[in-house]
């Protein structure tokens, strides 16, 4: 019970010194705010690169072009070796005819000239799906490999730099993310710093009186920990409403139907959740170092 | 019974200052000891040592049964606990009123308010200012700031209330009242008082214990002593 008063105590405490630092508050919320902002970037990002690669891995494949003069043993042949290949998930033959009725019905053009043509000028095809999209390329030249084989094409260089490009900005916004972490610490250190400041006398008679060590460091840990709390109303508002607000304007997909958005729903609540967990830790680690550095007791 | 005992008690400060050398005395339980000496002599820091305010740097000092030398630092609330200290300067919180001053001692110690308020009350009254319980400490005079200190100083009814130089900014008027104030805790209560003081007249006329400590040493004792062994000792050498 004492210690739960204490505790009562010590928050109440707390809010009364950040509304009375008001002007410090503000800058230390306005960083934190900042700072979970972007950390919310980063994780719709990197949540959403994931996925995406994810979803390459389903759904990528390698379309193998045979040569018109194949033959039948060759056909086989390529058959079984594909079978044999570790990266090769599963594949499925595709002849010129079905390549001749799918082009046909895309385009009324398409479809004069290839009834014009006595012959089929398209080529016989295996489309293979691959296991993993990272060994995409080692798969198709091995498949290249062969006299039989005109050409092996996947969506080429495309696919790497999207990957590529979400690698990177990820890692920038990590980086960029802890270096805000580390100045928005140092700012809820200084304020909080000012406020041991301001409380010597305060904290000299509670030493007196006989406070613990920890009664009197609470009210300061508090203080942080409330800052960043307050740091994270803003960015839980904007994670929960603007990426519900991109996922129905953009149907879910961006730039083709490969990129495809987590949905919402739990997705934004499990981010806000770590934001507040983040916001407060950044809080309490500022606290703690300048009680660490100014609370001599 | 013993409430004090300072065994062959040293403090040598960092830079090297003896100010506390070889300091032995016993206090009982009620007593009101008054310790004098010219400025420099070792006082405060007697006195900071009995609240662990300073360690002992050799020898035991043992206040209420916590030898306050291996005491360590994150425990120094227990001792504190069982005593009060008032200082010349008051050391009032400027915002809060007198009875938040005096009830901010129990808040921090986590009570509940309903046992708060009548111990508060209880401890203003008995320093005679329950009139001004809601004045700010800029509203009152020396001497009343001074009282509101020392209610808060025995508002959780310690069995020690030590007072370093309590009277020292306050004239000789006052500071009879607090004199007058602070006997009768002593003698109400049965509170053990221990009071640093330069004031001669005021230890003169209440003819209580006086400890005499020079240049850190404890060069006198005397149960009903006045200022004047104090000068004849000092004559003698
Ligand atoms: N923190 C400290 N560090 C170093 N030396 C100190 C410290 N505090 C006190 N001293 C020295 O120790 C000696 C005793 O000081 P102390 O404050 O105990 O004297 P005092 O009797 O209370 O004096 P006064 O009557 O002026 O209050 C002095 O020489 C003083 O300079
Ligand atoms: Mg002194």
């Amino acid at each position: 019970m004492r210690a739960v008063r204490i505790l009562n105590r010590s928050i109440r405490d707390s809010f009364k010194s950040v509304f009375r630092n008001l002007s410090l508050s503000t800058a230390s919320i306005a960083c934190t705010t900042i700072t979970l902002i972007l950390v919310a970037i980063s994780l719709f990002l990197s949540y959403n690169v994931r996925e995406v690669t994810n979803t390459l891995e389903h759904e990528l494949t390698i379309v193998v072009y045979l040569k018109k003069e194949v033959t039948k043993e060759e056909k086989n042949k390529i058959e079984s070796d594909l079978k044999t290949m570790p990266n090769v998930d599963s594949y499925k033959i595709k002849t010129k005819d079905e390549w001749k009725a799918e082009m046909k019905k895309e385009s009324d053009t398409l479809e004069i000239t290839l009834e014009y043509l006595e012959e089929n000028p398209l080529l016989d095809s295996v489309i293979v799906t691959v296991k993993d999209v990272k060994d995409l390329k080692v798969t198709a030249e091995k498949i290249r490999q062969y006299d039989f084989v005109s050409s092996a094409e996947y969506g080429e260089g495309m696919v790497e730099n999207i990957i590529g490009i979400f690698d990177a900005v990820s890692i920038g916004t990590f980086g960029i993310v802890i270096a805000l972490v580390l100045v928005t610490a140092f700012l809820i250190s200084n304020t909080i710093k000012l406020t041991i400041f301001s409380r010597k006398t305060q904290i000299e008679i509670k030493r007196l009186v006989g406070a613990s060590n920890t009664a009197i460091k609470l009210p300061f840990i508090f203080e942080g920990f409330i800052l960043g709390i307050l740091g994270s109303i803003i960015p839980i508002i904007i994670s929960i409403y603007g990426y519900t607000v991109l996922y129905n304007q953009t149907g879910g997909y961006v730039f083709t139907k490969i990129i495809t958005l987590v949905r919402p729903f739990p997705f934004v609540f499990i981010v806000s959740g770590f934001l507040v967990l983040v916001g407060s830790c950044v809080g309490m680690l500022g606290s703690w170092r300048a009680v660490r550095k100014y609370l001599k007791i | 019974m013993k409430l004090i005992k300072v065994e062959h008690a040293y403090k040598i400060y960092k830079n090297g200052t003896t100010a506390v050398a070889d300091l032995s005395v016993s206090i009982d339980k009620g007593e009101f000891v008054f310790v004098i000496g010219s400025t420099g002599s070792g006082k405060s820091t007697f006195i900071k040592m009995l609240y662990r305010e300073e360690k002992p740097t050799k020898g035991n000092v043992i206040v209420g049964g916590i030898n306050v030398a291996k005491l360590r630092n994150s425990k120094v609330y227990k001792l504190r606990r069982k005593l009060g200290v008032v200082f010349q300067d008051f050391k009032l919180l400027p915002k809060l009123n007198v009875y938040e001053n005096v009830a901010f001692a129990l808040e921090t110690l986590g009570l509940p308010n309903e046992e708060i308020r009548p111990k508060v009350i209880k401890a203003i009254e008995s320093v005679g200012l329950k009139e001004k319980m809601r004045s700010l400490p800029s509203e009152l005079s020396g001497g009343e700031q001074q009282r509101v200190a020392i209610a808060r100083a025995i508002v959780n009814e310690p069995r020690l209330l030590i007072c370093d130089e309590p009277t020292g900014n306050l004239d000789p008027e006052t500071s009879k009242e607090i004199m007058k104030i602070l006997d009768k805790i002593n003698k109400e209560s049965e509170t053990t008082i221990i009071m640093a003081t330069h004031d001669k007249e005021l230890v003169n006329r209440m003819k209580k214990r006086v400890l005499v400590i020079e240049n850190g040493v404890l060069v006198s004792d005397t149960k009903k002593g006045s200022y004047k062994v104090h000068e004849s000792s000092k004559d003698s050498k």
